[in-house]
């Protein structure tokens, strides 16, 4: 038995050479490529990100109509092969195409990123999300307030320079009657376990594209 | 067959005893509190509400194969008809002024029940900037149910753990009162659990 791929990954070449080849033409500043899973991925800068959504959610042929997710990425470490501190990636979904596609913007901190939530309501819990967790700023959007993290937090955890134990913590004083925070105090060190991460081939696998049976080309074409 | 109140010499004579006592005299002697306890343990309502994974170990303990019914531990909807707290899953800083606030608004006598590593003692997520590092930090903990998750069959456990440790409590005056104990200061240069010293691995 073969393995199957997923639905949506089940897609002709032909197919995605069409979108890649309508978002060249629609977006000549973009950089669009195919990748070896199988994705059409198109890099735009901040300045062109709104248009290149507005356009790619309701262009003939394409109809990106369902924004699947918005995320940031920390790119703190990674500078000479990445120019930017930050990346928000945005994953859209095509129903009517059986299309999928993600574009990627660079942005540096402290820089705006136009908010989305004009164009997909589903995005504004998703910009929430990513300005807690990374600190980035959505301009105009509606409501831009902390989403998953305490009341009153301090800092954005997933920002490579958050410390793991954050900052403070909560007990319960009895004298004051309430839960109560102070600052973090760990009686035992963290342990680093030097050994292969889990994660590793999650990321930097284009070379398993021809090794990997998921990623036959044969069983599309 | 004599009369007594002392439960270790009715465990002795067994059910034969009790029944002896019942023919023979038509009633039974034990103590006030003995009754208390034996009512309060065998009627422990604990509060439906569940943090985590471990809230659907909690759900297969009530459910028909374990049947936590038995027991007389029925879930309760709300704060104000429950006795007992099943801390079932990681208790985030977020959650833990409402954990408190629940707690508070149970009527006393109540018991807590902590179930998983993560409300023993924050459990995987011991090192996160979200997660409390235990339960007790922020409510008085009466058992602790090991596990990640803990099986029903554990959870069952902890519950009959508990209804030993309440038959064993006193009810009446002052040793009745149960009082919240403080959280233990560390005086500085105090030996800890887990010190550095101890657990660091190069």
């Amino acid at each position: 038995m073969t393995a199957q791929p997923h639905l949506d990954t089940h897609l002709k070449a032909s197919e995605l050479a069409r979108c890649a080849e309508l978002c060249r033409l629609a977006l000549p500043r973009a950089e669009v490529v195919i990748t070896p899973q199988r994705e059409v991925q198109v890099t735009v800068a901040v300045a062109d990100l709104y248009a290149a959504l507005a356009w790619l959610r309701t262009a003939d042929g394409l109809k990106f109509s369902q924004c699947m997710d918005v995320c940031g990425v920390d790119y703190l470490g990674f500078q000479p092969t990445q120019p930017a501190r930050f990346a928000v990636v945005y994953h859209l979904l095509s129903p009517t195409q059986n299309l999928r596609i993600r574009v990627k913007t660079l942005v540096a901190e402290g820089q705006a990123i136009p908010s989305v939530v004009a164009l997909w309501a589903a995005a504004n819990w998703y910009e929430r999300e990513a300005y807690d967790m990374y600190g980035l700023i959505f301009s105009g959007h509606p409501d831009l307030r902390r989403i998953l993290t305490d009341y009153d937090f301090i800092g954005h955890p997933l920002r490579k320079d958050f410390p793991l134990n954050g900052f403070t913590e909560v007990y319960y004083d009895a004298t004051q009657q309430r839960v109560a925070y102070k600052p973090v105090d760990l009686p035992q060190d963290f342990r680093h376990f030097d050994r292969v991460s889990e994660w590793r081939g999650m990321t930097g696998n284009a070379h398993l594209a021809e090794t990997d049976h998921a990623f036959k080309r044969e069983e599309f074409e | 067959m004599t009369l007594t109140t002392d439960p270790q010499a009715l465990i002795a004579q067994g059910m034969d005893g009790v029944n002896t006592q019942l023919k023979e005299n038509g009633f039974l002697l034990t103590t006030v509190e003995d009754v208390v306890n034996w009512a309060r343990a065998g009627s422990l309502w604990p509060m439906t509400f569940g943090l985590a994974c471990c809230a659907v170990e909690m759900m297969h303990s009530a459910a028909a194969r374990y049947d936590l019914d038995r027991f007389g531990t029925m879930f309760r909807p709300s704060p104000r008809q429950s006795d007992l707290m099943i801390i079932a899953g990681t208790l985030t800083n977020k959650m833990a002024p409402a954990l408190r606030r629940l707690y508070e608004q149970m009527p006393e006598p109540r018991y807590v029940l902590s179930m998983g590593s993560c409300a023993n003692g924050g459990g995987y997520y011991h090192h996160s900037y979200a997660v409390v590092r235990g339960a007790d930090r922020i409510v008085p903990v009466d058992i602790y149910v090991p596990g990640c998750p803990p099986t029903a069959e554990a959870l069952v456990y902890g519950i009959l753990q508990l209804q030993r440790k309440i038959k064993r409590l006193p009810v009446f005056g002052e040793a009745g009162r149960r009082t919240e104990q403080p959280q233990y200061a560390y005086a500085p240069g105090e030996a800890r659990p887990y010190s550095a010293l101890e657990m660091h691995i190069d």
